[in-house]
């Protein structure tokens, strides 16, 4: 019997509700807002409280696709950054570094979000970079 | 009151008399509902109290009910204050828990924590630890009668306006355990829409929770809006109250007038 509260932080939106899922013999069960949390003093919006269920969802997409003679195709990791890597190539010589645009997201953290601008800036050499935000 | 608290869930361990205590731990700063299951891991046990007595309350017998569904035959302990105890009685008329698979451990409520709760019985029958101290008569209710009927009708009517539809109220409550929601129904409550539908959302909850509702304030407590749910619900069961001479939880083996068929009991 192994029941626990994992202290973890909202992955919704970029205020960072902290909430505690509780898992009973490692399946997802609830959704509880902490309620020391300085940051969401225990509520959270109706994404937060159902964070439990994305997580453990069949249609959650766990496995790269890609469009092969236009059927969404699963691949490996490996087949998927490659092909990433090969077309970023070719569309920043083509068309030049600005021709690319980065769109960050309030669902990762911060500290993948700061990879992603500097990807952008380091890498490919644009400062067209954005976040899910202004959707 | 905690070294009691912590005798008491140590013994229930050590003895084999329960599988697992539902009880409150402490741990990265932080309180958090937990299952005890080591007469060794006491250390961080706590009872909600930081900051105030009782401001990291968490629904246990929510947790207990998830748990129980998993393990049927097994015993567990859990951690309970007056309405914890008048919820347990309830879950079991409702049987969604069985008494002879739940063993308690009561604490009683601080003068002001009962205050501040306006509750009417801040202890369980079966204490363990702390004094008792007298309820508290209900003044919040009455204030809200002696209001004028239309400012009754505009407060409440703002109040529900501020409703995002976040759910919070119900997947707080330790007396919602339905596997289908009357919120969720279409034919009642519009989906993914805003603003909700006033009064039908906030009505439909406060009807279901006529005897149900054991007034422990978390909806209130979880609530983003700020909306004085607990007071509606308080409402709502001063009218049980009048009308039948029932108050949710606190007889143990009191049966729900709305479950009776036939003439009203005699109060
Ligand atoms: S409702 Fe009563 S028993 Fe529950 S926390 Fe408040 S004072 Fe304690
Ligand atoms: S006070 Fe709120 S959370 Fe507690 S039992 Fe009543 S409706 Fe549920
Ligand atoms: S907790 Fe408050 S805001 Fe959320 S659904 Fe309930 S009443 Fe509305």
């Amino acid at each position: 019997m192994d029941y626990r509260n994992t202290l973890t932080t909202c992955t919704y939106c970029g205020c960072g509700c902290n909430l505690f899922l509780e898992s009973l013999d490692g399946k997802l069960t609830h959704t509880t807002p902490c309620k020391t949390s300085p940051v969401n003093e225990g509520k959270l919006c109706i994404k937060g409280w159902n964070v439990h269920q994305f997580v453990q969802s069949e249609k959650r997409l766990n496995k790269p696709l890609l469009r092969k003679d236009g059927k969404l195709t699963e691949v490996s990791w490996d087949e998927a950054l490659d092909f990433t890597v090969s077309k970023l190539k070719e569309i920043k010589e083509a068309n030049g570094s600005d021709s690319v645009g980065f769109f960050a997201s309030a669902k990762v953290t911060n500290e993948e979000n700061y990879l992603m601008q500097k990807f952008a800036r380091a890498a490919i050499g644009t400062n067209s970079v954005d976040h899910c935000a202004r959707l | 009151m905690i070294d009691i608290v912590r005798q008491k869930i140590s013994k229930l361990l050590s003895d084999g008399s329960v599988k697992g205590v539902v009880a409150l731990a402490m741990a990265n700063g932080h309180v958090a509902p937990c299952l005890f299951q080591k007469e060794d891991d006491l250390e961080p046990l706590c009872l909600g109290d930081t900051k105030k007595p009782g401001d990291a309350r968490y629904p246990l017998n929510k947790v207990l009910i998830t748990i129980a569904r998993q393990y049927p035959e097994d015993v567990f302990g859990v951690l309970v204050r007056g309405c914890d105890e008048r919820g347990l009685y309830v879950l079991y008329r409702l049987n969604q828990l069985e008494p002879d698979k739940v063993m308690t451990i009561g604490i009683a409520c601080p003068q002001e924590l009962a205050k501040a709760c306006e509750c009417k019985k801040p202890y369980p029958d079966e204490l363990v630890a702390g004094e008792k101290t007298e309820g508290i008569t209900q003044q919040g209710v009455q204030d809200m009668e002696d209001m004028d009927l239309s400012k009754r009708f505009s407060f409440w009517k703002n109040q529900f306006s501020k409703c995002v539809k976040c759910y919070g109220c119900r997947d707080i409550c330790p007396m919602c355990f339905c596997r289908e929601c009357s919120l969720e129904c279409e034919d009642i409550i519009s989906k993914g829409e805003l603003p909700v539908d006033i009064p039908v959302f906030h009505l439909t909850r406060a009807m279901h929770m006529t005897d149900r509702c054991i007034d422990c304030g978390l909806c209130d407590e979880t609530c983003p809006s700020g909306i004085p749910l607990r007071l509606l619900y308080k409402k709502t069961s001063k009218i049980m109250n009048a009308e039948f001479g029932f108050t949710s939880g606190i007889n143990k083996n009191e049966q729900s007038p709305l479950n009776l068929m036939g003439p009203a009991p005699e109060k």
